[in-house]
């Protein structure tokens, strides 16, 4: 079914199909940056593949890639056949592939989206402005040399003295499904698992409930003397 | 509350307090709440307000979708960048004096949302008054975080403060002690 579609670019386009392949029964087209818009819109009309339902366009970054930087994804599907079909294409950094917007209307947000998180524009689109982040943002998040922890605030934030991300919560509170074992990993242990899965392994002994509810117990009490020893006994007398 | 004399005139009694403590008791027994809710955490929220947890039962049933007629903003859920001029201007509408709950991990402190994307907790813009852990918490942490709010308020405390885990099974009515595995 949807090899019929490869086939069909095959015979339409030859030589200017670059590469294809069916690797666990996706099928993917190759096309040049220029072919861009034009197999797309043929996929669209065609009356023998008819690919009317525009499911999703985005990108790779491929940054150690000289020949060209991105990949840009086009996924789509016929809703008379069932045919699904991904068209991908490589363009550099600064390259503008033509808009999808006048043969999908769906493409239009998806493009915006590109731009969006990659930096790449599309030639023609009707309106080529962010759509998730501020137009404040410099940058383009989903690139890989985007530092991961670089935030951008809108509001700049307040000046206290001990405002970093600690306040309130224990290694291991409120995420039993964390992935990774920290309190083994802080003392030393080299438990590489979560808490949950390390118990299912042997690698960690399950606390009795009592033994857990003294453990907690004896952090809280010690918080609570360590931090506010004064308002422990105003708590107290609250009513 | 706080400070109470008892005046036995023989047949009529009068009590007396201070004013800022009546103040403090009138307070936080009619707190007007604004809930800010962006994310997961609103469905326990909802159910906090819902008969079977009843937040009436603490003076706080009263949502007001006006921050200016309201005493406490709670923030329930995540706070992305694009809404902290949002979040910050609600808190400069609400009228003195006002308070602050951090709804979940991540109000708290970003939660597992550590990148460009997301405030790593609401105290980064507005002051927070209590935190509330969990993901989402459940309503009994946030009856919790209004009781510690209403002790605060009536001793006019506003250190910031985290509602502790109730994991000890003496505290928490119902949850048996053994059988959890």
């Amino acid at each position: 079914m949807s090899q019929a579609v490869v086939d069909r670019l095959n015979a339409q386009f030859g030589e200017r199909v670059l590469e294809t392949s069916d690797a666990f029964g996706d099928h993917e087209v190759v096309v040049a940056l220029k072919d861009w818009v034009e197999v797309a819109q043929f996929m669209k009309d065609d009356g023998d593949l008819q690919m009317d339902h525009f499911i999703d366009l985005t990108a790779v970054d491929y940054p150690e890639r000289e020949s060209a930087r991105f990949d840009v994804v086009l996924m789509t599907r016929s809703s008379v056949t069932g045919a699904r079909i991904r068209l991908r294409t490589h363009a550099k950094d600064g390259e503008e592939p033509g808009s999808l917007a006048g043969t999908w209307s769906g493409a239009n947000w998806a493009e915006r989206e590109v731009w969006d998180m990659f930096g790449i524009k599309f030639n023609g689109h009707p309106d080529m402005r962010r759509i998730l982040l501020y137009e404040e943002f410099v940058g383009h998040p989903l690139r890989k040399d985007y530092p991961i922890d670089k935030a951008q605030p809108l509001v700049p934030y307040r000046e206290v003295s001990d405002i970093d991300k600690l306040p309130p919560f224990g290694i291991e509170e409120g995420q039993p499904f964390a992935r990774i074992d920290w309190e083994s990993r802080l003392s030393g242990g080299d438990n590489q698992v979560s808490p949950a899965l390390g118990v299912q392994q042997g690698q960690r002994r399950t606390l009795s409930d009592s033994e857990a509810a003294q453990q907690v117990q004896a952090r809280i009490e010690a918080r609570m003397a360590q931090e506010a020893p004064e308002d422990a006994a105003e708590e107290g007398s609250g009513e | 509350m706080g400070e109470l004399r008892v005046i036995d005139g023989g047949g009529e009694v009068a009590v007396t307090t201070r004013l800022s403590d009546l103040l403090q008791w009138a307070r936080k027994w009619s707190l007007f709440q604004y809930p800010f809710v962006t994310a997961c955490c609103g469905m326990e929220f909802m159910s906090t307000a819902a008969p079977r947890y009843d937040i009436a039962r603490f003076g706080a049933e009263a949502p007001r979708f006006s921050p200016r007629q309201s005493d406490v903003l709670w923030v329930v859920g995540t706070i992305s960048q694009r809404q902290g001029p949002a979040v910050r201007r609600i808190w400069e509408q609400m009228a003195d004096p006002k308070w602050v709950v951090a709804f979940g991990t991540c109000a708290s402190c970003g939660g597992f949302y550590d990148n460009y994307t997301t405030i790593p907790g609401v105290d980064k813009v507005i002051p927070v008054d209590v935190y509330i852990p969990g993901c989402p918490p459940r309503p009994e942490a946030v009856l919790d975080a209004l009781m510690l709010l209403q002790d605060k308020i009536q001793a006019n405390d506003r250190k910031p403060i985290v509602v502790p885990p109730r994991l000890v099974p003496e505290r928490a009515p119902g949850r048996t002690g053994e059988g959890n595995s």
